[in-house]
């Protein structure tokens, strides 16, 4: 499918709620890759974290938010440390994240977790677990 | 010295061997950790949202309680240190954002409150030298991995009080308890962190690729300061064979375990049964 | 032969190039021939808005060295005018130009643009890329020097039909002469700069992306004229189909240039520089409005050139794609693009109010006429040839002879000055060694052998 990029698209609502939310200009990317060539997560993600701020560029917002990608971003900030644009990929995905989980909800429900891995995670993978993935 | 002490929900609990030989190491070295009277629970993650300053009303409440005892905290969970220490440099740089929380949790914090992570009170009001002076039982012929992980290194610069893409200050540390620290490219590589509530499977990897590295190296303990990577990289080990044929199990320490062994005081409380991986062997070999 | 060489240079084209090392010879005291095939001096950098990377309007820092090249009491201008032959050597070069017929007296024409107002003969400017109109009767622009007029005869009316003469019968001056006729001009000169410029690779070529088919389809220079002030639209952004604001403004880089199957293999190496301006330029023009600039790699190696790239980006919002356009259609009273983003790996479509093509540079047309004259050696493109690309850039194997310039290739205004400087240096260095009061000189070999040599042969 050709997508059609229009000046609409590429500052399209969510585009802007993107940039709102995590302070980051997005154009400031200029896709040098280095993002996803150190991302520690990148092989279980199915979008590169780049291609990420890549649709968003372009304006194509709901693939991002179908992808895995934000869902395994450990807010490590490996790539925010060594970006030469100074852009903080981590505040984008939390960004899509934030977006993703007030439109669908959220995406850790409790009861699914097994009850010995309940029993046995320390408190601070809880805590950071629902911080980032329930509204 | 005497210093207010942070010690957060997760050393209180599962890592409560982390936190009680580090008081008992810190004592022995004549620096007194002196727990806040109060405190909450700093909320693990530093929120990355420009907007979201309800998630910084938790830290924030943190350094109002630090604020009454002087004009320094003593953080012990990586994790803690970095979402205290980020909340105290926004608060310091946005007086509008202060202005807000102080109205919010009905008190004064002012931005006074230096916050400082445990490992790096040692190097600079302790010292290396004067901890290397009082270790009786040196972990001579010792060869351990040290692990920083994330939290105390990124972003540079706003938590990093080390080098961030190559830091040493705990391979210092274990230098000046007679061990040996290997050096090895993963020492700062994410374990994962919080991806293990969801996705066992990345974090797995994750924790494998970390792990293995260390052990080409032939190293014969992980050392780190953080208890999430330490539950991570201890944790996943249970089933790492099983993807992995021929995988080797190698325990995973807090350093200050390591510090209070070395300093030759009692291990009793230092939490050993909370290990997947056995430690004892280990502790063996130490005599 | 006794005689001394000739210190007077001639130099071929009056671009910045040209102009640039005639002001260098000029100004150390010597003759310069400079000779030019428009009506007047300027070349490219005349038809340009502004500049890259500090954006000074081209015009204001190009006006006061043309005006300085045209009362330079040492610059002989020959415009409107060709060399046809040139004999001799080192020292003695004989040449002859023709200076075509202008069928206006200049020594008479005041240069007031009557005749212009008053001319009925509209015709399509080259000058202003085809997007705008000048008369038969005609100067290049209002800031030409010389400030001369020349009649078209191939659309002029008069020439045409045998009646009008609306012009001769409006100039106060008398200078109109149908009867004019070519002139031949012989020049004796000790050595010779080729000054010829470049051209743009020929659109019609890339039939896929719609040029001289979509109106609203153009070319990089037609949008320098589009965007300069004293251009057809005042500096107005208009598209040329229906003159409304362009909304949605397609830059597609590389439109004949690195294409070694189909077009030119080369870079042409200004164009990812000049388009960033364009989109900056079209932004602070029409501040809602999205630019798109398709690229394969950007190529920014000059000082403050990057960050001139990144700016556009960032404080612009312009929007970069990376990947070749395939094809440009009309649809709707739309341009549409079809590209590619190779980075995020999606096929996009545009649908473009306007789509500036970046063609590749090729050499002048008539360069390979002046290669044969002086003898000097051409690549398979017909760029000039260096005799040693890295340490002699500006020399050519034809001793006396040397270049400067976008003759030699792809090269923006910076390089092209420093070059033409270069070779005025290396004529001076002639000049002076010729003039014999250097005791330094007389007594050492230097790099410049083949003029010590010469002297004593010749002397």
């Amino acid at each position: 499918m050709r997508v059609k990029l229009s000046a609409m698209r590429v500052r399209n609502e969510l585009v802007r709620r993107i940039e709102e939310l995590s302070g980051q200009d997005l154009l400031a990317c200029y896709q040098c890759g280095k993002c996803s060539a150190g991302c520690p997560a990148a092989f279980a993600m199915d979008l590169l974290p780049s291609q990420v701020i890549r649709l968003v560029q372009l304006g194509l917002v709901e693939e991002v938010l179908n992808a895995k990608t934000p869902w395994f971003c450990a807010a490590c900030q490996t790539c925010y440390a060594r970006c030469p644009k100074g852009v903080d990929l981590s505040r984008i995905m939390e960004a899509i994240r934030e977006i993703a989980l007030q439109e669908r909800g959220d995406y850790l429900v409790i009861e699914e977790i097994p009850a010995e891995e309940l029993a046995e995670f320390p408190q601070l993978a809880f805590i950071s677990g629902f911080r980032k993935y329930t509204a | 010295m005497r210093i207010a002490y942070f010690p957060g929900c997760t050393l209180n609990t599962t890592a409560k061997g982390f936190d009680n030989a580090l008081r008992a190491s810190f004592a022995a070295l004549g620096a007194e950790l002196v727990e806040l009277p109060e405190w909450n629970c700093c909320g693990a993650t530093f929120p990355l949202l420009v907007d979201n300053m309800l998630d910084l009303a938790a830290p924030t409440r943190v350094l109002l309680a630090a604020q009454e005892q002087g004009d320094r905290l003593a953080v012990a969970c990586t994790m803690c240190y970095n979402v205290i220490r980020r909340t105290n440099n926004r608060l310091r740089a946005d007086a509008d954002a202060l202005e807000k929380l102080n109205y919010f949790i009905e008190a004064e914090y002012r931005g006074g409150v230096e916050v400082l992570d445990v490992l790096q009170i040692l190097r600079d009001d302790v010292g290396f030298e004067a901890v290397q002076a009082a270790v009786k039982q040196p972990l001579t012929g010792l060869k351990v991995a040290a692990y920083y992980g994330c939290m105390v290194l990124r972003p540079p610069a706003e938590v990093a009080y080390d080098d961030p893409e190559n830091p040493h200050a705990l391979d210092d540390l274990l230098r000046a308890l007679g061990a040996e620290p290997v050096e090895w490219p993963h020492k700062a590589e994410c374990c994962g962190a919080y991806l293990a509530v969801k996705s066992k499977e990345a974090t797995a990897e994750m924790s494998y690729r970390i792990l293995s590295s260390a052990q080409r190296t032939g190293a014969q303990a992980v050392v780190t300061n953080c208890p999430l990577c330490q539950f991570n990289l201890d944790r996943q080990q249970l089933d790492m064979g099983r993807r992995h044929g021929g995988y080797q199990p190698v325990p995973v320490l807090y350093f200050s375990q390591l510090l209070g062994v070395a300093l030759g005081l009692d291990m009793a409380d230092f939490g050993w049964e909370r290990h997947y991986v056995d430690v004892r062997p280990l502790l063996e070999s130490l005599g | 032969m006794a005689i001394a060489p000739i210190q007077r240079v001639l130099i071929i084209g009056a671009g910045i190039a040209g102009m640039q090392a005639a002001l260098d010879i000029a100004n150390a005291g010597y003759e310069v021939v400079l000779v030019e095939r428009e009506p007047s001096i300027g070349g490219r950098m005349a038809q340009l808005s502004e500049t890259f990377p500090t954006l000074d309007c081209a015009q204001c820092i190009l006006t006061p060295r043309t005006v300085e090249v045209g009362h330079h009491e040492n610059i002989r201008l020959q415009t409107y005018s060709t060399v046809e032959a040139v004999e001799g050597e080192l020292g003695d070069f004989r040449v002859r130009i023709r200076r075509r017929a202008a069928y206006v007296n200049w020594d008479v024409c005041t240069g007031c643009g009557l005749c212009q107002e008053k001319c009925p003969k509209k015709v399509v400017s080259d000058f202003e890329r085809g997007i705008g109109p000048r008369k038969a009767i005609y100067t290049l622009s209002p800031q030409a020097v010389p400030n001369k007029p020349v009649i078209d005869r191939e659309h002029c009316i008069y020439f045409e039909r045998g009646k009008c003469r609306a012009c001769e019968k409006f100039c106060p001056a008398g200078a109109i002469d149908f009867e004019q006729e070519d002139a031949l001009i012989e020049e004796r000169v000790g050595a010779i700069i080729v000054a010829t410029g470049y051209d743009l690779y020929p659109l019609s070529l890339l039939g896929e992306y719609g040029y001289g088919e979509v109106p609203d389809v153009i070319d990089s220079l037609a949008f320098e004229r589009l965007l300069s002030a004293s251009g057809p639209t005042a500096g107005q952004v208009r598209r040329p189909s229906d003159g409304k604001e362009p909304k949605e403004v397609v830059f597609i880089q590389c439109a004949g240039s690195r294409d070694p199957e189909q077009h030119k293999p080369y870079c042409s190496k200004i164009c990812c520089m000049y388009t960033a301006k364009h989109a900056m330029l079209y932004k602070h023009k029409v501040h809602d409005g999205q630019a798109y600039v398709f690229y394969i790699d950007i190529r920014s190696a000059g000082k403050r050139y990057e960050e001139f790239v990144q700016r556009a980006m960032e404080e612009e919002r312009v929007l970069y794609v990376r990947g070749k356009v395939s094809r440009v259609f009309r649809e709707d009273g739309k341009v549409m693009v079809w590209g590619t983003d190779t980075l995020s790996g999606q096929s996009v479509e545009v649908a473009a109010d306007l789509v500036v093509l970046a063609p590749a540079m090729v050499p002048k047309a008539g360069s390979d006429v002046v290669a044969e004259l002086l003898g000097l050696p051409v690549d398979e493109h017909g760029w000039f040839t260096a005799v040693e690309a890295n340490l002699q850039p500006v020399e050519t194997g034809r001793e006396g002879v040397f270049l400067a310039g976008a003759a030699v290739g792809p090269m923006d205004i910076p390089e092209t000055v420093a070059q033409a400087s270069g070779a005025a240096a290396k004529v001076l260095s002639l000049f002076a060694r010729w003039a014999g009061k250097n005791e330094w000189l007389n007594k050492h070999e230097t790099s410049n052998n083949a003029s010590a040599r010469w002297q004593e042969d010749v002397v």
